[in-house]
């Protein structure tokens, strides 16, 4: 117990950060209220969207990864790089690049139109959750990607030398890890569909697609019931620590045993009908996340000659934030990451800052604050630990198999060896989940750079973030200056992204 | 004793800039941007007020309301700026702000005698399209016809609760209806304006619920003619944009004096080409050039302050029903 303080201590912080916002909210409305029936009709409508999106982005991810598993070929990275961008973006960005995709005037209408086919409508459920799979298959894909990788190269080999197929390998080694791996996916990706609102809302078509967050916005400006609005935060916020026991339940250990980290080949996927499958898998996944990306940058480079200077220091300040944000992730995932190898519920913890309203998580903790300080001085280190608190669940998510798979093939002989502490921590710990923290800490920061944060009101006009700067462009009809901003943004947090990712990676590796 | 000397110095200029009195405004975030009227309306002020002027930014309106009932009577602001006709009600029940004494000719289309607040710019909520388009002259023709448009979600956009109170006013009982035949009409809901607004432009709908001012942006900063609006024969229903002192204030005088120098000229005539909306007193100077182009409803709608959550509620019922059906 005694070497977990560290985890215990971060778990109870994160908890006092969701909790005690929510507490105070109602505290100040002087209890709580009940929501009502438009509101249960939200609820029903979130965990509809929210269900199929994660169901839909994980079942795709599963060719896509396995295709990116035992292929190797030219910009094999920078593909996955590049498909890891659509989840760092902002929401308002993402949207406008696939609706100039998919909308009414859209390149696949135009496409559709030239057939003489009739055009095809992008507004309602499948609209949502076709963005909510576009923002979250890269995510998805990763995590089992990183599942796959885990798989020993030296049962690969044993496998070959027993002339298993791809079918024995496939329920010999592919389905155990993905029992392992696929629950924990499923769950992320359904917590952060749950507090999805401007993207359920615009590409829903309207107010049959009213999420709890919205739900929140309505009762906080409408009625400025407060005590409502927290009911609702605490049943998103239950809703995940609810999706977050059952797939830990669900997850169990892989039992695929130590390797030597030989290089991977795999001999089971030589047939030209998977080389096929593949390679049509990975087409057709690039073009469906990489031509919204490119509409995104063609309108962009078109802005860049408008954006004011404000957009550079603005760009100054993301960054900071992101380092920021990120150094709090990482500190807390490790020390996290590594108590839940002995206490599960601990990743429970991490998961519920994702589903946390913001609205209610930043008019709590402007509730907390106001008394003593004056919020706007305080504007950057809460928009960062907000972003942090929103990041851990995906840093976790990534890290924890890792720091289990480490402790489960070498932790014996570390024991023998008498290591613990920090020694354990240097020699077994970070060097077996380097990949998985560097994933994990890109993630993290292009997450915090993508974030339009926090949180209005705490806004300091000085010194606005990227994202809110963007914002600012649209709402002064500057679109296409913002449009310039967008693409600095998506620029900066792919690079931001791929820096931390490449230097967590062996040379072996991914 | 050099040291001394400097330090009585250094001493003194704390205190000198301590002395100089703090006029703080909470207003909304794209007031204060530096593409709005905030950066010029402060340094215009602080030539005439020796004070520091200092704008916070929150949100929109509804925003700044609330976190005003968050703060309650410990709130540092000493103005608020910027909340509507459809939040004044809700804001004078609050308790928090005090009678106002500004006196001025204000060109609105309706008459103000507001106790309280004082308007600064207002407009008119109007669909914008492109010129080429011939649009419907009414909301039953809107929906009678093939044209899609996208709007702002009530509970989270202003100009979305704007055409809320705008058909309600203008077709009372049969509101629903009106609602129920424009449900195919709508290609969707955002969150915001910038969200709408973006959409339009990229061709998503065939207009965009916004102002009859719009159009001026694109005409005066962009030199692009190719926007304008849809004038409705039922009128068309405003926004009046105003701002009030607090009761609580510690520089009562001060805020006075900002109100005063608000409805005059130095502070009116930034407003048109910076927040993109009519100045409550047309300045000396007059419109901008272009200004004259934008459509003048024949009928101005407004719904009374009193009466604006009532009416609200009801509304959003109806329209909530109308489109989840």
């Amino acid at each position: 117990m005694t070497r977990d303080w560290p985890g215990i201590a971060a778990a109870a912080s994160v908890a006092a950060l969701i909790a005690g916002p929510v507490l105070a909210v109602l505290w100040f409305a002087g209890g709580g209220a009940l929501p009502g029936p438009g509101d249960w009709a939200a609820v029903r409508f979130t965990l509809l969207q929210a269900t199929l999106s994660a169901g839909l982005s994980v079942a795709l991810a599963v060719p896509v990864a396995r295709a990116l598993a035992r292929r190797q070929f030219a910009g094999r990275r920078v593909l996955i790089t590049l498909l890891g961008a659509p989840f760092i973006l902002p929401v308002i960005v993402a949207v406008l690049g696939l609706l100039a995709v998919f909308g009414r005037s859209g390149v696949l209408n135009l496409g559709l139109g030239w057939l003489g086919l009739p055009p095809v409508q992008i507004y309602g459920l499948h609209g949502v959750v076709l963005a909510h799979v576009f923002f979250n298959l890269p995510l998805a894909t990763r995590i089992l990607l990183q599942g796959w990788q885990q798989i020993p190269a030296e049962r690969f080999r044993l496998a070959a030398s027993l002339g298993l197929g791809p079918a024995q390998v496939a329920r010999i080694l592919e389905r155990p890890m993905l029992r392992a791996t696929v629950p924990g996916a499923l769950l992320v990706i359904f917590a952060i569909c749950l507090s999805s609102f401007a993207v359920a809302l615009t590409l829903g078509g309207g107010p049959r697609a009213t999420t709890v967050e919205l739900a929140i916005y309505q009762a906080f400006r409408f009625d400025f019931d407060l005590g409502r609005a927290a009911v609702l935060a605490l049943i998103q916020t239950g809703l995940v620590g609810a999706a977050a026991l059952a797939a830990l339940r669900v997850s169990r250990g892989d039992g695929l045993g130590a390797g030597m980290d030989r290089a991977l080949r795999r001999w089971d996927a030589n047939s030209l009908a998977l080389r096929v499958q593949d390679a049509t898998v990975l087409t057709l996944a690039a073009l469906f996340l990489l031509v919204p990306l490119s509409m995104i940058v063609i309108k962009g480079l078109a802005g860049l000659p408008h954006m004011p200077n404000s957009v550079y220091s603005a760009l100054i300040v993301s960054v900071c934030v992101s380092l920021l944000s990120m150094s709090l992730t990482m500190l807390l995932t490790l020390t996290m990451g590594l108590a839940a190898l002995r206490h599960g519920w601990i990743e429970a913890i991490g998961l519920l800052g994702v589903a946390m309203s913001p609205l209610v998580l930043g008019t709590g903790l402007f509730i907390l604050i106001n008394p003593w300080l004056n919020p706007s001085s305080l504007a950057l280190p809460v928009t960062a630990l907000a972003n942090a608190l929103a990041a851990l669940p995906f840093a976790l998510r990534v890290v924890l198999p890792a720091l289990r798979r480490a402790e489960h093939d070498f932790g014996p002989l570390a024991d023998g060896l008498g290591m613990a502490g920090w020694a354990r921590l240097r020699w077994l710990y970070l060097p077996r989940a380097r990949p998985a923290l560097g994933f994990a800490a890109g993630l993290s920061a292009a997450l915090s750079m993508g974030d339009l944060g926090v949180i209005t009101l705490f806004a300091d006009p000085q010194q606005a973030t990227l994202p809110l700067q963007m914002y600012r462009l649209m709402g002064a009809y500057r679109m296409e200056a913002a449009a310039g901003a967008g693409l600095l943004l998506l620029a900066a947090s792919l690079a931001i992204f791929w820096t931390f990712d490449k230097g967590g990676r062996s040379d072996a590796d991914a | 004793m050099k040291y001394l000397a400097l330090a009585t110095g250094l001493l003194a200029a704390t205190q000198a800039v301590a002395e100089t009195p703090v006029l703080t405004i909470y207003t909304y975030d794209s007031f204060v941007s530096e593409w709005g009227p905030g950066p010029a309306v402060e340094k215009a002020f602080e030539e005439t007020c020796a004070c520091d002027l200092q704008f916070v930014g929150t949100g929109d309106g509804a925003a700044l309301l609330g976190r005003l009932k968050l703060e309650g009577a410990r709130s540092d602001a000493d103005i608020v700026l910027g909340l509507d006709t459809s939040l004044t009600g809700a804001a004078a029940a609050t308790g928090l702000f005090a009678p106002h004494a500004v006196t001025a000719a204000y060109d609105l289309p309706i008459a103000w005698n507001d106790p309280l607040f004082v308007p600064y710019d207002w407009g008119y909520f109007a669909f914008v399209k492109n010129t080429t388009l011939s649009a419907p002259t009414d909301f039953r023709a809107l929906a009678d016809s093939d044209l899609k448009i996208v709007i702002q979600d009530p509970r989270s956009s202003t100009p979305g609760l704007g055409l809320l109170m705008w058909v309600k006013t203008a077709y009372g009982d049969e509101a629903p209806a009106i609602w129920a035949g424009l449900a195919d009409n709508i290609v969707t809901v955002t969150k915001g304006w910038s969200e709408a607004y973006g959409l339009f432009l990229e061709g998503e709908a065939d207009m965009v619920l916004s102002y009859t001012t719009s159009p001026a942006y694109h005409l005066i900063a962009e030199e692009d003619a190719s926007k304008d609006t849809a004038a409705f024969t039922e009128g068309h229903y405003m926004q009046i944009e105003v701002a009030g002192k607090l009761a609580a204030t510690d520089q009562p005088e001060l805020a006075d004096q900002f109100l005063a120098f608000m409805v005059s000229d130095a502070f009116q005539s930034i407003i048109p080409t910076t927040n993109w909306m009519y100045p409550a007193v047309t300045p000396k100077s007059g419109l901008p050039a272009g200004f004259e182009t934008m459509i003048v409803p024949q009928k101005a709608l407004l719904v009374p302050a009193d009466q604006a959550d009532a009416v609200r509620d009801q509304a959003l019922a109806e329209w909530l029903t109308a489109l989840t059906k």
